[in-house]
């Protein structure tokens, strides 16, 4: 089964909430941090990574012997990563998104490709949690493709964990599309029901079955439980602001080593999804 | 000499635009005979790389020398490709008055 961890707002809770899932569940586990652009389930979770690589991306290289400046390359490039001006072609690295538009379509073959790092797969475990995570490079901003390449690694025999990035955009939908469950994770703020409103939109977009945690719940207002309510989205699981959660997560402690008395909290959790996408 | 200046409008008495890459229109201006010509700028809506688009667009016109707000690096490499000498800071003018400034200097 794999369940995804997503919200709209950032900062509602997605890791601690990810991490906490897993540690409960301790056995046959696969946890795929796709927050690439800020990993951190890693500091929580503590595995031994004993696997690292490099992650690239294929951009074009041109041969000047055989190129005839024909423009094609050009003119299918959506991105303008590749421009012919007069008898120049020039190349720019971070516009590319290796469609491989512009190698294919080349009539001279004039155009290889070689691979750009942007980021790196790090590989590891702890007790029964098998953990992987992306890191994209610090200035990159494609995170997709290696999103992409963190859930190739994804074994469905087992339970997976996805957490996912935050927001509405690309990077999420790519780490979600599969998932037989979204948890939307969510506090009740008016930024935070305002960005659970998108989430909610794109999943139902996406046709995934989810419901929404509400974290810090005895905050704010009743404005996001209202919404569930009237919309019919259950409601999983409510985590009232508790200061010694927020100093345990800034230690890197999860909340199921502060209280071991969640664990069973989520097990239940674990079990209510598990009938929801049996129904 | 061919001069492009990045406009706002079609035409010289157009407030200039002081973005290159994004600009809606390029006014070429002939120095010699101060006649013109009018391109809509093909990459104003561009996914990214609108800077080289934009260059690759003047560049067909034989443009010698570029008058602009600013230009970002991508935009400057593909200039320079080309030998279209750049120049910047034309906030707040016309196209016309951008092109006699920048004869005036020379």
């Amino acid at each position: 089964m794999i369940i995804s961890i997503a919200s709209g707002k950032g900062g509602t809770g997605k890791t601690t909430l990810a991490i906490n899932l897993a540690l409960s569940l301790e056995k046959n586990v696969q946890y795929l941090d796709c927050d690439v652009e800020e990993p951190n389930g890693h500091i929580f979770v503590k595995p031994t990574f004993d696997e690292k690589k490099s992650f690239g991306m294929p951009i074009p290289v041109v041969d000047f012997d055989k190129c005839d400046y024909c423009g094609k390359c050009g003119e299918i490039c959506e991105y303008n990563a590749i421009v012919v001006i007069k008898q120049n072609v020039l190349v720019f690295p971070d516009l590319c998104h290796s469609c491989a538009g512009c190698w294919l379509v080349c009539p001279q073959k004039a155009i290889s490709t070689k691979d750009k790092e942007v980021g790196q797969l790090e590989l590891g475990n702890r007790n029964g949690i098998e953990f992987i995570h992306g890191k994209l490079n610090v200035g990159e901003s494609l995170s997709p493709p290696l999103i992409r390449a963190v859930k190739e690694k994804m074994d469905p025999t087992k339970t997976v964990i996805i957490d996912s990035p935050p927001g509405t955009s690309c990077p999420v939908i790519e780490a979600i599309k599969e998932s037989d469950f979204v948890v939307l994770v969510t506090e009740p703020t008016p930024f935070g029901f305002n960005d659970l409103k998108l989430a909610v939109e794109m999943v139902r977009k996406i046709g995934l079955n989810f419901g929404v945690i509400i974290n810090r719940a005895d905050v704010g207002n009743r404005d996001v439980h209202d919404y569930c309510t009237r919309e019919n989205i259950p409601i999983l699981m409510e985590i009232n602001n508790d200061r010694k959660i927020a100093e345990a997560y800034s230690r890197g402690v999860p909340i199921v080593e502060l209280y071991p008395e969640y664990r069973d909290k989520f097990l239940a959790l674990y079990q209510d999804i598990e009938r929801r996408v049996g129904a | 000499m061919k001069i492009a200046v990045t406009a706002k409008g079609g035409s010289l008495s157009a407030q200039t635009d002081e973005r290159f890459g994004r600009c809606k229109y390029f006014v070429i201006v002939d120095s010699d005979t101060m006649g013109f010509t009018i391109i809509e700028n093909p990459s104003f809506g561009a996914a990214s790389g609108a800077g080289p688009a934009a260059a690759r667009e003047i560049s067909k016109h034989s443009v010698e020398v570029l008058l602009t707000g600013n230009v970002g690096v991508n935009a400057q490499q593909a200039l320079d490709a080309v030998g279209v000498k750049v120049v910047t800071g034309i906030g707040g003018l016309t196209v016309k008055e951008a092109v006699e400034n920048y004869l005036k200097q020379q």
